[in-house]
């Protein structure tokens, strides 16, 4: 009796040890790759850090510096405004609500017929992002397939869709690319949907729209918060794609934070200044993601 | 039992991936000794299989390395956009691992890089070298910092003027022989080759932010030096904000592309492949009628270029770019040119230097000018029969003579992305004159300082 609890503190100790041994590999690679970038770029969004330059050779702290800047930079409300409706659009109503609709549709139909449309829309999701970019530049170019569609069918001038309409080409492309993977979510979470509770329902003489929002939509809320947040994130984090397909013009009509990140990092050469502007791209997301969570209650 | 099998080879991997990670630093230290050579690795902007410099470069490393057995020269291009190789010669420049022994170096970038700490200071080896007398004196402020050290060989020169197809011109009754002597000679030219064929772009010029400096220099800065103002007041040190020209400078910009719909489609305008596109299919093959950009373009026209013409001359001119109201001395252009330097960070700094030596005689810098298309910048070149017999030579270099220089100020390149910003909100019509220069203002007030601007 009196050896039983000092045995099972040694067993403890011992179990603490080892799974922090299996614990560190992962852990010092988090600490090397992930966290240790992290801290850096908050540190230098403090400094006057640039690519070339005097301000390259004497790198200083200059305080709130960069974020007083920022207040009076009237390029970056533009790219915050740009932003928002880039991820409003593509991700929110795009990729999100379509992404659903075709999983609630192809809900109960033949594993044919789903195979096949499946990998219609996965095939976007898996091609790399630049390669997106220039399928999109070239189906979208004076002598794409899409004017030469129009061409063919109203006789009229070809459309410079990336130059007259840049916004819309690059949100349509996203939606593109991107909507597989919500349709993937929502399947998953659609055919767990027990019949049962959906033929209740329809016993009850519900319509197809009341099973929807009262049965449907409550059963899988998780999953859309889950979806919502993680294409939010993905989609205020676009880079390749827009860059490829305008970059983040005409003027600044495409110019996402991302894209006006890089712009200041790399083509102004003010890396401090980027990297402050990263961190307000992190603030985006974070409030996104408290929005979700507030506003359809649901915890993680 | 089956936890306990799998804790090593997870542990190995772990500590494996680790140390390679620290392992590749050394190898690539070590390949540069590699078989008793010194590797002298060579950096410049390339450009695909069409690259003029490269084909020079490689003739030269053939002729080098069979005199120099224990050097092996690395020709290590850095294919990028204009914007995006001056960001990667900095990022590999901070790193002895990753630093060239040799870089090109555009004379607007180098006193940034030089004050970064990036380059090497070539007084001492220059002082020693007999050949530096046979540059050209002026040409050689462009490879000096601001603080009159030499960080720099220069290697080319140019100007810039309109270039015209001569078929185009006659085929719309224009002279051939053309010289407009203001900006509304230009506008009339290409309101009369609209009006005769609607399918030629009447004229073209740097707009995209895509094209960076380019934009600048060929386009913006060639206006504004044309209304007489200047970009920098080199006495006063001051940075020109609320000049007219600016907005002057701007409104060309607006009635070519927009007012008069006198340019190429945005989507020529504002691809990054404007310049290839303009220079060497559409203006040789009639598809424009004037293209405002560099003489350097002679080498495309050239045998061995990317289009060759039989007889240039022929089918195209080169016409000195006119002052705004033809205001003295009747033309403008503003020069630029190249040099190579010797990153700080490069291990053989002596053996480089050995190397830009060679690559600096009279005879290479002829050959440089000519596969180049662009001045050579040692006055004993000057005077090479091939040279001088080179198609358009002669305006081009009279061009020269009303020349003027970008500012010599680190904060230029930062000023320099603003006038491309300003350029292409005019030109994609998402921005007036009067707005995109008042923005210019602001934006170059906040780089500069409000103390520093007039």
């Amino acid at each position: 009796m009196e050896g039983t609890p000092n045995i099972s503190g040694k067993k403890k100790m011992s179990d603490n040890i080892k799974s922090s041994i299996f614990l560190s590999p992962a852990l010092i690679l988090l600490l090397i790759f992930f966290l240790t970038p992290m801290l850096l770029t908050i540190v230098f969004s403090f400094t006057n850090l640039a690519l070339t330059g005097s301000q390259a050779q004497n790198l200083k702290f200059v305080g709130f510096e960069n974020f007083i800047q920022m207040f009076n930079d009237a390029e970056l409300y533009n790219s915050i405004g740009k932003t928002l409706i880039f991820v409003l659009f593509s991700a929110i109503i795009g990729q999100c609500f379509l992404g659903f609709l075709i999983a609630f549709l192809m809900k109960g139909k033949n594993a044919t017929f789903r195979r096949a449309i499946g990998i219609a829309v996965i095939a976007a999701w898996v091609t790399p992002e630049i390669v997106v970019g220039f399928s999109w530049v070239a189906f979208l170019g004076d002598n794409g397939t899409m004017n030469s569609i129009i061409t063919a069918l109203s006789g009229i001038e070809p459309i410079a869709f990336l130059f007259e309409y840049p916004m819309v080409s690059v949100v349509v492309a996203n939606i593109w690319r991107g909507t597989a993977f919500s349709m993937m979510a929502f399947q998953a979470a659609l055919d767990d949907i027990p019949l049962e509770v959906e033929e209740a329902a329809v016993m009850d003489g519900a319509s197809r729209w009341r099973i929807v929002r009262n049965i449907t939509i409550p059963i899988v809320k998780g999953t859309i918060t889950t979806n919502l947040m993680l294409v939010t994130l993905q989609t205020l984090g676009v880079f390749t794609l827009i860059y490829a397909m305008t970059g983040g013009g005409p003027g600044n009509a495409t110019m996402t934070l991302p894209v006006y990140m890089y712009k200041q990092a790399f083509v102004s050469y003010q890396l401090g200044y980027g990297t402050a502007i990263s961190l307000v791209i992190l603030i985006i997301g974070a409030l996104f993601s408290l929005l979700y969570m507030r506003f359809l209650k649901v915890k993680i | 039992m089956l936890k306990r099998k799998m804790f090593v080879p997870i542990l190995l991997s772990g500590i494996l991936l680790l140390s390679a990670c620290s392992d590749s630093d050394n190898a690539s230290g070590e390949a540069e000794s590699e078989g008793d050579k010194t590797e002298i690795k060579i950096t410049w902007r390339g450009l695909g299989d069409k690259d003029n410099l490269k084909r020079y470069l490689e003739g030269f490393e053939a002729d080098f390395e069979s005199e120099n057995e224990d050097i092996d020269i690395v020709l290590s291009p850095i294919t990028a956009s204009e914007g995006d190789y001056f960001s990667k010669v900095a990022l590999t420049m901070q790193s002895a691992e990753t630093a060239p022994d040799i870089v090109s170096e555009d004379t607007f970038m180098l006193s940034a890089d030089a004050n970064a700490g990036y380059l090497k200071p070539l007084d001492e080896y220059v002082d020693s070298w007999d050949e530096w007398d046979n540059f050209i004196e002026n040409i050689k402020s462009g490879t000096t910092g601001n603080d009159g050290t030499i960080y720099g060989v220069p290697t080319t020169t140019d100007s810039r003027g309109i270039w015209y197809n001569k078929e185009v011109f006659e085929a719309a009754g224009l002279p051939v022989d053309w010289q407009p002597v203001s900006w509304k000679d230009v506008y009339a030219a290409a309101e009369t080759i609209k009006e005769a064929n609607g399918d030629v772009v009447p004229f073209a010029m740097n707009v995209a932010k895509a094209n960076g400096e380019a934009v600048s220099m060929q386009t913006f800065e060639m206006l504004l030096y044309g209304t007489g103002e200047t970009l920098y007041d080199g006495d006063s040190e001051k940075w020109n904000v609320n000049g007219q020209g600016i907005t002057d400078a701007l409104v060309f910009v607006d009635e070519i592309m927009n007012k008069r719909d006198l340019g190429p489609s945005l989507s020529i305008a504002l691809n990054a492949n404007y310049s290839s596109v303009m220079t060497q299919d559409l203006l040789p093959n009639g598809g424009v009628g004037m293209v405002l950009d560099g003489n350097w373009n002679i080498a495309n026209y050239m045998e061995g270029g990317a289009a060759p013409l039989e007889d240039v001359e022929a089918t195209l001119g080169f016409a000195p770019f006119p002052t705004k109201d033809g205001e003295e001395p009747g033309s403008v252009t503003m020069a630029g040119g190249w040099g190579w330097s010797i990153p700080e960070k490069s291990k053989n700094h002596d053996v480089a230097w050995k190397v830009i030596q060679a690559m600096s005689s009279e005879e290479y810098q002829t050959k440089r000018a000519l596969t180049g298309g662009t001045l050579t910048v040692r006055t004993d070149s000057a005077e090479s029969s091939d040279y001088l017999e080179r198609p358009l030579i002669e305006p081009a270099t009279k061009a020269l003579e009303n020349a003027h220089f970008r500012p010599k100020n680190d904060l230029y390149p930062n000023v320099s992305i603003e006038i491309q910003n300003a350029v292409e909100a005019v030109a994609s019509g998402t921005m007036s004159p009067e707005d995109a220069a008042a923005n210019y203002k602001a934006k170059v007030s906040d780089i500069v300082g409000e103390e520093n601007v007039y």
